[in-house]
């Protein structure tokens, strides 16, 4: 077996003395699609926060392909390639579009930190960018402040700016909150069109995102993984009926 | 070996773009028409630079141009910070006062001096304007926010008060001066003229202006924007916003640098008030003042406060004051200041609406200026009365001469600035009329 492309063991966070993850084990293979889902307040959040380093653990690792991301700031996780969205939708609202996705694509091509490259003057660049919002369906956007745009399109910019720098494992968080009908059948066909081939791990809260798009399900409830596997299987899961799932079909239904 | 990874990503991403051909051959286009329209303001800046001194031949305006000059190169290395990266510095002058001193004692090691020309001299400055910057933006750049600031003001209070300390750097009290004559001299100009001077702080300007210009386009400078909008989004980019802060930050000490150099340059004396928290002060007002959201606002802020500060000086010691309303004026009414505003009428000109503003702005603009200029008479008036000597009642204000002590000269200057004030005020909402139907597309006229 390869190593998986996320793995995570005895994942904890502490606030205080409120344990709001509490042990997590869960491993990722490569090219799998794999949804968290869980009520709210179960952490789901956190986890990802934990995953990029934007809060430190409290005891516990996280492993990209194999490698222990301990000690690592959010930026140098990026690097490896993990690139993640936010489930407040956190964008550059005063630069445009095109230059939001831009900007998420300078380290990926290797510009770092340069003063000797010109953004304007690189057609990789350029060419990548327009690349990227073809892709969102931003391409008629592209020159407008990014603030400027609606509620779905800014979701759909915070997705392309994730996927922009050809990371190989994506997070996404809520990806599809508080959208209309036709805005998460949309955004969720764009899930599936971007994150061809790549990892995914995705925190969703509508079940049919979750059910159309997820290889894999695992359900966390009061910062546990209280099962994990295909969706079928969860949804079969009496502990998981109990604990969440039924009132959420049952609400559907 | 993620890097290449990504790339070659990037790269599989590609086969779409075959329909891009036609879109580049576009763009192909309007990257010609825009470079013509990116190199007209620099042809249009290269030709004044040149022009003025014919225009304003006297030495005092050649005096003037010089300071504002340095001071436009110093605005632009501030509004890096300030407006490029969201870094309130509240410290900026203690890297051009030491670039400045640094060339000052340049000046004075005369065998390496006569071996340098004298327009090379302002690269020092630079490099030491630099180096410090290194040194304290290594610590200062973790976060920008008050915590910035404050290690900003710290910073520059300290180098301040090293200047009574370490005499042998900063002179002491009476600072250090030297003679830019020795130079080598370049192309036969030994620099012994004011309008010598001026050409050679005219092409660091330019020069100067366009680097920094160019910088704001490099990853770097793209980034900075990026980080002072949304630092954390920055970091999930793979950028690590503390050192796009720092690089910067090192740029724009060594642009203040190259400003201080020219200083040195200009006056031949640097002392401690070049580096001082008040200088400081100054160069944040000059730069909020012109603008700081676009890159040539700065430019317009320095050209004015050097004006207010050179020119009105002359006219009156309460210049400062008036610097100081128009300061509180800016950031309360016009936060864009004056770039802002200008940029304001670029909508306006789109729609081709421009002409159905001039009537409202005469009628509105005019009374405000005669009640902006009754109030400070006002305020001359009151100066006048409390601080001329005993016995000299006598003042002239704008070429008329009257008795400040007398009631008359009060009515009436109190008379016309309520009338304009009133009228300004009468006329004030069809201006605001008129400004909301010329942002509006569509035929209203």
């Amino acid at each position: 077996m390869s190593t998986p492309a996320l793995e995570l063991s005895g994942l904890k966070k502490s606030f205080g003395k409120a344990e709001i993850i509490r042990g997590i084990d869960l491993s990722i293979g490569k090219s799998e699609r794999h949804a968290i889902i869980g009520p709210n307040g179960a952490g789901k959040s956190t986890l990802f926060n934990l995953i990029t380093a934007r809060f430190p653990a409290t005891s516990g690792t996280v492993k990209l392909h194999g490698e222990d991301l301990a000690g690592l700031q959010p930026f140098q996780i990026n690097r490896k390639g993990l690139s993640r969205s936010f489930q407040i939708t956190n964008i550059f609202p005063a630069m445009t579009v095109f230059e939001n996705v831009r900007c998420a694509l300078l380290w990926a091509q290797g510009y770092k930190y340069s003063f000797w490259n010109l953004v304007n003057r690189k057609r990789d660049l350029t060419e990548g960018a327009e690349a990227v919002l073809e892709q969102i369906n931003l391409t008629a956007r592209r020159n407008l402040p990014a603030g400027t745009l609606s509620y779905a399109e800014q979701r759909a910019l915070e997705i392309g700016i994730t996927i922009a720098g050809g990371a190989d494992v994506i997070m996404l968080d809520e990806p599809t909150a508080g959208m209309s009908h036709s805005e998460t059948d949309y955004i969720t066909d764009l899930i599936l069109k971007v994150t061809e081939g790549k990892t995914l791990i995705m925190v969703e809260h509508d079940m049919g995102v979750v059910f159309g798009l997820a290889d894999r399900i695992s359900v966390l409830v009061y910062g546990e993984v209280i099962a994990t596997g295909k969706p079928e299987d969860v949804r079969g899961d009496p502990k998981v009926q109990e604990a969440y799932l039924g009132a959420a079909l049952e609400a559907e239904h | 070996m993620t890097q290449t990874d990504n790339k070659s990503d990037v790269r599989g991403a590609r086969p779409k773009e075959q329909i891009t051909t036609p879109h580049g051959d576009a763009r192909a286009r309007m990257r010609a028409g825009s470079m013509t329209l990116t190199f007209a303001p620099w042809i249009i800046a290269t030709v004044l630079l040149a022009v003025l001194p014919f225009i304003f031949q006297n030495n005092s305006s050649i005096t003037i141009m010089n300071q504002m000059w340095i001071t436009v190169i110093f605005a632009l290395a501030y509004n890096m910070l300030l407006g490029q990266g969201g870094m309130l510095s509240f410290g900026h002058a203690v890297y051009a006062g030491v670039g400045g001193f640094a060339c000052m004692h340049i000046m004075n090691a005369s065998d390496f001096f006569a071996a340098l020309p004298l327009p090379v001299l302002p690269v020092f400055g630079g490099l030491f304007g630099m180096g410090l910057a290194m040194i304290v933006g290594s610590f200062s750049t973790r976060s920008a926010g008050t915590v910035f600031a404050m290690i900003s003001l710290g910073v520059g209070e300290l180098i301040a008060a090293c200047s009574v300390i370490i005499v042998a750097f900063f002179g002491g009290e009476e600072g250090v001066s030297g003679d830019r004559t020795y130079a080598m001299p370049f192309f036969g100009t030994e620099f012994l003229q004011q309008i010598e001077v001026y050409y050679l702080i005219s092409g660091w300007v330019l020069i100067s202006a366009a680097l920094m210009y160019l910088w704001s386009r490099t990853p770097v400078g793209r980034m900075a924007n990026a980080v002072r909008d949304n630092p954390e989004r920055a970091e999930f980019l793979g950028y690590s916003a503390r050192w796009v802060r720092f690089y910067n930050f090192v740029a724009s000490g060594f642009f203040a640098g190259v400003a201080g150099g020219l200083f040195a340059i200009n006056y031949e004396i640097l002392t401690e008030e070049n580096l001082n928290t008040a200088s400081s002060g100054v160069i944040l007002l000059v730069t909020f003042l012109g603008g700081v959201g676009f890159f040539f606002g700065p430019i317009l802020g320095a050209i004015a406060f050097t004006l207010l500060q050179t020119v009105l000086s002359l006219q009156t010691e309460l210049w400062a004051f008036y610097a100081g309303v128009l300061f509180v004026a800016t950031v309360m009414f016009f936060p864009g200041g004056f770039a802002g505003l200008l940029m304001m009428h670029v909508p306006v000109f789109r729609l081709g609406k421009a002409k159905t503003l001039i009537m409202p702005y005469v009628k509105t603009l005019m009374p405000a200026a005669i009640g902006v200029l009754g109030v400070s008479a006002l305020v001359e008036m009151t100066f006048h009365l409390r601080h001329a000597a005993m016995g000299d009642n006598e003042m002239t204000l704008f070429w008329t001469t009257f008795d400040s002590h007398a009631i008359l000269p009060w009515a009436i200057a109190i008379a016309v600035t309520a009338v304009a004030l009133g009228i300004t005020r009468a006329t004030a909402p069809a201006l605001r009329a008129a400004w909301n139907d010329a942002n509006t597309a569509g035929g209203a006229s």
